[in-house]
């Protein structure tokens, strides 16, 4: 495409080539996420502060009220927990999976739809990336948040059973990043709320299957393979093998997936909001 | 004659099965202020958006500040203002706040942005509402924050896509005077409208725009001389009658414009053309005469079709 008659400014412009990712990147999403900080300082902070304990309860309950029926669990490398030590690094998984997606799907639809948030932002010298980068970084900040939380409790009820615990966190995030990538990216796609319940539809049974609450031999070959394609699987035995210290390199595999999810969720993000309001 | 800020060529841009702009071609001086008037669907929100960066053009030539924004798209929305057809204030922030995050999205130093958004919020007469909540402003109060937060960069163009729409008429003369106080300190501005009074005070000039063409450009002074009479007679017979006078009076004024309700004489002198009509025998229930208007300009170059 080319330019109109040259005058001098464009000339000058031109001698400057466009940055790369230009018109995507201006290297400021952080005032996306300075944005995000005082939204929620001043309107959600209640809901942030739901999310921690909601983990919480699903531990004293299953895990300590439950245990007590069920007694020591086999893990997948044939090492012997408590239940509550098997489940509390599944409900930490889960726990940065909703946090996440809380931030990514209903937050964003809402500020998709009905806020025009993001029409705004793009107005500014802002491009897509950094609109999705800011938001994404949120909904991880808060992720930190409820494991960080979540992880004192767990080490309060004895249940980190190795120091290789420590590496949760960034496990954590990890999973955390993936999910929110993928919310987003899914979410843009989403124009009604019938259409958001879909998430909850998959949200839901992937936290009731993937070896959350049992050690995934408890189904058939055939079922275990596809448990075993679902992400948050990738992530419960990734935190359970930290928290439970059963460290081997085969554990890669997990942060790989992710690392994909990430990659593919930020790019579909980018375009998407490029279509919306760049078109 | 100074560069232009603004320059399109045979500027278009089709959607999926329809044309919305259709090789507009215009420029706008620095300093000035410039309007796109038009009916709703002309063609004239989706050219603020090529203008703005944030929509791609289809094919032709567009500059903004010498810089294509297909090409530089950050680069000219850095330094523009954008107000667009709808609020989109952050609901969730408070009035100052708005400012200080919307500077901040320019990658500006803190302290900057927030000594300009006081004075902002002096030049929006909003200074007593920093710390309210957004959805507690008037429809004018909430306009006027939109016009704040756009300025917040200092830009050199302002856009504005139907500043007043909506607005009582209060509201609206202290934006128009706000306004008015920009291009008096040499902001450009370009806006849309579909008022007609919007455009003879705020437009030093104008094009009309419909279907994605340009049907006239000038000053409203200009076009008025052209494409309307000095004055206009507008006279009622009753809707039953005005069939039968209309054929009585052909030839009346320049032109003569038979609507369902009324009838309009264009002629230099109202009064004159009242006469020659009481002269031939007519008694209209009411008669006014009046000043020709950008509207009958409008009116008589986008036909009087309601438009959906």
């Amino acid at each position: 495409m080319t330019g109109p008659q040259l005058s001098p400014s464009t000339i000058a412009a031109s001698a400057r080539p466009p940055r790369p990712f230009g018109s995507l990147y201006a290297g400021n999403a952080r005032s996306v996420m300075a944005r995000g900080w005082r939204a929620t300082r001043s309107t959600n902070a209640l809901v942030v502060l739901s999310g921690i304990v909601e983990p919480i309860f699903y531990l004293l309950s299953m895990g300590l009220g439950l245990g007590a029926l069920i007694g020591q669990v086999q893990t997948e490398d044939g090492q012997t927990v408590t239940y509550a030590a098997f489940i509390a690094p599944a409900l930490l998984a889960v726990a940065a999976m909703n946090g996440a997606i809380y931030d990514s799907t209903w937050n964003v639809f809402f500020k998709m739809q009905f806020a025009k948030l993001y029409e705004g932002m793009l107005a500014t010298s802002l491009g897509p990336l950094d609109v999705a980068l800011g938001e994404i970084s949120l909904a991880l900040a808060r992720g930190l948040l409820y494991a960080t939380g979540f992880l004192l409790v767990m080490q309060a009820l004895g249940l980190n059973l190795s120091w290789w615990a420590l590496l949760a966190l960034p496990a954590v995030l990890l999973i955390a990043f993936g999910f929110a990538s993928v919310g987003m990216a899914v979410t843009s796609y989403m124009k009604t709320f019938q259409q958001m319940d879909w998430i909850n539809f998959v949200l839901l049974p992937m936290f009731l299957f993937s070896a959350t609450f049992y050690p995934l031999s408890v189904y058939p070959p055939g079922i275990q393979y596809v448990i075993q394609a679902l992400p948050l699987w990738h992530g419960v035995e990734l935190v359970r093998a930290l928290t439970t210290g059963q460290v081997d390199p085969g554990l890669l595999w997990h942060v790989l997936y992710y690392a994909v999810m990430i990659v593919v969720g930020l790019a579909a993000t980018t375009r998407r909001l490029r279509a919306l309001f760049l078109n | 004659m100074p560069e232009p800020v603004i320059v399109t060529r045979n500027l278009v841009k089709n959607y999926r099965n329809f044309v919305a702009v259709d090789g507009l071609s215009f420029e706008v001086a620095p300093g000035e202020s410039f309007g796109l008037l038009g009916p709703n669907g002309a063609g004239k929100s989706t050219t603020m958006r090529m203008i703005g960066a944030v929509s791609t053009r289809t094919s032709g030539d567009l500059a903004v500040l010498g810089l294509d924004p297909n090409t530089y798209g950050p680069e000219v929305r850095a330094q523009l203002g954008v107000v667009p057809q709808e609020n989109n204030l952050d609901l969730e922030l408070k009035v100052r706040e708005n400012l200080l995050v919307y500077g901040r999205y320019f990658g500006l130093p803190r302290a900057r942005v927030a000594s300009r958004a006081d004075e902002l919020l002096e030049f929006a007469q909003l200074a007593d509402k920093a710390s309210a909540k957004v959805d507690d402003l008037s429809g004018g109060m909430k306009r006027r924050l939109t016009i704040a937060r756009a300025l917040i960069n200092e830009p050199r163009i302002l856009l504005l896509d139907e500043p007043t729409t909506g607005l009582d008429p209060q509201a609206r003369h202290i934006l128009w005077d706000r306004l008015f106080r920009l291009k008096e300190q040499g902001t450009t501005l370009l806006l849309t409208t579909h008022y007609m009074d919007e455009a003879e005070q705020l437009c030093d000039r104008l094009i009309v725009v419909d279907q994605g063409r340009i049907m006239a450009e000038g000053s409203p002074a200009d076009l008025i001389r052209r494409y309307s009479s000095r004055e206009v007679l507008e006279v009622r017979f009753g809707s039953t009658q005005n069939a039968e006078v209309a054929g009585r009076i052909e030839g009346f004024g320049e032109r003569v414009d038979v609507l369902p309700d009324r009838i309009l004489v264009y002629s230099d002198s109202g009064e004159k053309e009242l006469e020659r009509m009481t002269a031939a025998g007519l008694r209209p229930i009411t008669s006014l005469v009046r000043r020709s208007s950008l509207e009958d300009v409008f009116l008589r170059l986008t036909g009087r079709n309601l438009i959906e």
